[in-house]
């Protein structure tokens, strides 16, 4: 392996279900605050939105699905990728995998999936579940990203063939039965949804569930910035393509958010253009979670990613582009397709 | 009824299935978001109340592969509406979503959240299965027994309208539905998803009765029609409804042409392209359960026996009475063929059951469907198009304008809800009903 080079833009992400994303007097649930925020994020060139979630309410509010946040303003954009957090412990896998396949196809190969896998056992209750141990934990994990990428498989890029003479849709040699058994569940396959654009959509996981679910993007959170690197390092050595640092941010006024794990930046628009800096040698890209998402975004817009742009340390997402794409991640070969047909 | 009889339509878009003419120039691509968002526009641009997507939750099988003869894939409904929320602004958003297969607590929040992004257009068309079949693609395939669907479905409705009540923790623990949730998504400006109801069981008229603001109804043709709404109307007495309370639309196709002679000659050439000779052998080999791809579908029957096997769901959901008695069907079928002189096609487009469709001119059709709306034996229509956009453009460019002439169908939305469009009550606050 050669060093990483020290020039390679990093892919900048922004969680905009922070702690405070409302701007004064704005209903943060609000469907057009929603797509203000999204649309502030796309103009400031940011390569990915991630929506956070949980079957539980957060904290004395409300909360809407993340997937379907995601795919209200899929239409109302066209560059920035977008990401919902959905839970594989609370999920169908089946449904999950349509859900994310249709995102994928109604943003034109812009979605990703936030891996969560929680294990409270009040999220559990929501869907009648008992409590899982922290091994059963890791296989649930392990299965279902499994089952939902053999499911993105199930329909070949060319399974639709619309062959006038013979009166076929489709081929059936190339819509497969995916028979996936895990440790608690069985999937036969195929999916309702053909192939997302993608092929298979950007998996991001805490890096500390990287073994079980194999992403495309490790999110390391750790206060110091010496770990950050260091598990990077792990990340990659262990095979996962892309590492982002996750770090929590605050300009000026706003007083820092409670004790997150991540990286930390209170300070000057500048201070943060140098941490970034010196995170770029080590990880491929960082996940922002502002403070105060109304204030905050106009700072990273006007100051922080204008300056990352002269030193060469940040590229827009082209329009048209897949989010595999603006990775620099391969679109993967179907799984299926090199079987021999039966 | 009152003089002001309103007709409402809806599109019923199942995405998939043997009514689409895929093979048609005009036929957009089926699972592309841009020919969705196009559909819907093209539906609020006719004032229709809502845009219906089905539901499959396994690809239909021939034989154990894949049918390949009709039209298949489909997105996920409730992100699919979502996206065409932000892209429309009128329109109602329905999802069929089943029972059997999902979770309440999650169901309930995604529609709801699809309702309040929406501003209020969000609707749930309800359906059950006990299909085994199906359940092989769920954590739990196969669990419920077919008698008891409908009460897995009802405590899961309640269970769903307490959630969107909003009035603190729902908990539920039975052999059916166990759930310990909280509500997390604010009220809609339409209080909470309409609900429609399509099974057309006596279970699922009972669901309807109780839980249903519309039902989806199978009975199109007027004498069937009317009979629906007396005994709904029956049903809604004797839980306390009032007779208005939900709204019938039965599912319906519509050809229209420029003269009767015109519509009925298109209507019968759809139907030959549907049923091509192809899915004429295919729709045998589902009974025969074998491969009879060496038959000449303009031949005779196949001279080999049909295997002992009932039919499996595998070609979609079977109704409970051709759960038995496949062979003496096919007796029956055998004759027909010898007594007529018919080839397998002949046969087949004999023996198919014919969708309900209106076919005849505009004006005539919207004649027939003033009188249907005036005699209160239905409130509107959910279409099913078989070419899109072509068959629904033409619904809209012509027909639409001769049911505002008949004073039977809006000028403009009145409305921004769901609820609104279909003129039901409001949802109290707070209110689980």
């Amino acid at each position: 392996m050669t060093s990483r080079t020290r020039s390679r833009p990093l892919h900048i992400a922004l969680e905009i279900d922070g702690a405070s994303t409302a701007n004064p007097g704005a209903d943060p649930l609000s469907p057009r605050h929603l797509a203000e925020v999204v649309a502030g994020a796309e103009r400031a060139g940011l390569a990915l939105a991630t929506f956070d979630d949980s079957p539980l309410p957060p904290d004395g509010g409300l909360r809407l699905d993340a997937t379907t946040r995601a795919a209200y303003v899929a239409t109302l954009t066209d560059r920035i990728a977008l990401a919902p957090a959905s839970h594989v412990t609370t999920a169908e896998p089946f449904h999950l995998a349509a859900q994310l396949a249709s995102l994928d196809h109604a943003t034109h190969g812009r979605a990703a999936w936030l891996v969560g896998a929680t294990a409270r056992p009040e999220a559990l209750a929501t869907v009648g579940r008992p409590p899982i141990e922290s091994g059963a934990l890791r296989q649930e994990v392990a299965d279902v990203v499994e089952v939902v990428r053999r499911l993105w498989d199930s329909w070949e890029d060319d399974a639709v063939i619309k062959d006038v003479a013979t009166g076929r849709y489709l081929d059936p040699g190339k819509v497969h039965h995916v028979d996936f058994h895990g440790e608690t569940f069985s999937v036969k396959g195929p999916l309702i949804t053909p192939r997302p654009p993608q092929g298979s959509l950007v998996v991001l996981a805490p890096d500390t569930l990287a073994a079980a679910a194999r992403p495309d993007v490790a999110l390391v959170a750790d206060p110091d910035p010496d770990e950050v690197r260091r598990r990077a390092h792990h990340a990659r050595d262990h095979g996962t393509p892309l590492v982002f640092a996750e770090a929590d941010i605050t300009f000026g006024a706003t007083g820092p958010i409670g004790c997150t794990g991540r990286l930390r930046h209170h300070g000057s628009p500048a201070d943060l253009v140098s941490l970034l800096r010196t995170l770029a040698g080590s990880v491929d890209g960082v996940r922002l979670h502002p403070a105060a998402l109304a204030t905050d975004l106009p700072v990273l817009a006007g100051q922080v990613l204008p300056a990352l742009r002269e030193a060469g340390l940040h590229a827009p997402p082209e329009t048209g582009a897949t989010l595999r794409e603006s990775l620099g991640l391969a679109r993967p070969a179907n799984r299926f397709a090199a079987l021999p047909k039966g | 009824m009152s003089m002001t009889a309103q007709l409402h339509l809806g599109v019923f878009y199942t995405g998939v299935g043997p009514q689409f003419l895929w093979d048609d120039p005009g036929n957009a691509p089926h699972t592309e978001i841009e020919t969705y968002v196009a559909v819907a526009r093209t539906l609020e641009r006719g004032l229709f109340d809502a845009f219906f997507l089905g539901e499959g939750l396994r690809v239909r099988e021939n034989r154990g592969r894949v049918h390949s003869l009709d039209v298949a894939g489909r997105p996920d409904a409730i992100t699919q509406l979502s996206a065409l929320a932000g892209a429309t602004g009128h329109i109602g958003l329905v999802a069929t979503q089943n029972t059997t297969y999902n979770y309440p607590a999650d169901l309930a929040r995604r529609l709801a959240s699809l309702d309040f992004l929406s501003g209020g257009r969000a609707g749930w068309n309800i359906v059950t299965t006990d299909n085994a079949w199906t359940g092989a693609n769920f954590r739990r395939g196969g669990w419920l027994k077919h008698e008891r669907r409908y009460e897995r479905a009802a405590g899961f409705v309640t269970a769903a309208k307490a959630l969107w009540a909003g009035d603190g923790p729902v908990e539920r623990d039975d052999d059916l539905v166990r759930l310990r949730a909280a509500p997390t998504v604010p009220r809609s400006p339409q209080g909470r998803p309409v609900l429609f109801q399509a099974g057309d069981s006596a279970g699922g008229r009972e669901l309807a009765a109780r839980h249903a603001d519309v039902v989806f109804s199978a009975n199109t043709a007027y004498d069937k029609a009317l009979a629906y709404a007396t005994d709904l109307r029956a049903r809604l007495a004797r839980v306390g409804r009032a007779a208005d309370a939900v709204r019938i639309l039965p599912g319906a196709t519509v050809v229209l042409g420029d003269s009767p002679a015109d519509a009925a000659a298109r209507h019968e050439e759809i139907r030959r392209r549907q049923i091509n000779p192809q899915r004429a052998l295919a729709f045998l080999e589902q009974y025969w359960g074998r491969d009879l791809s060496a038959y000449d579908p303009h031949g005779p029957l196949p001279d080999v026996d049909p295997t002992d096997e009932e039919l499996d769901p595998s070609r979609g959901t079977i109704s409970i009475e051709h759960r038995t008695g496949k062979l003496d069907r096919i007796r029956q079928w055998r004759e027909l063929a010898e007594a007529k002189h018919l080839s397998i096609h002949q046969l087949v487009l004999e023996v198919q059951p014919r969708q309900p469709t209106f076919v005849g001119t505009p004006g005539q059709v919207a004649d027939e469907w003033a009188r249907y709306v005036r005699d209160g034996v239905v409130d509107g229509f959910n279409l099913s198009p078989y070419l899109v956009p072509a068959s629904l453009d033409e619904v809209v460019d012509k027909l639409v304008p001769e049911l505002q002439d008949r004073g039977v169908y809006r000028t403009a939305y009145t409305g921004t809800t769901l609820r609104e469009h279909l003129g039901l009550a409001p949802v109290p606050e707070g209110a689980r009903g």
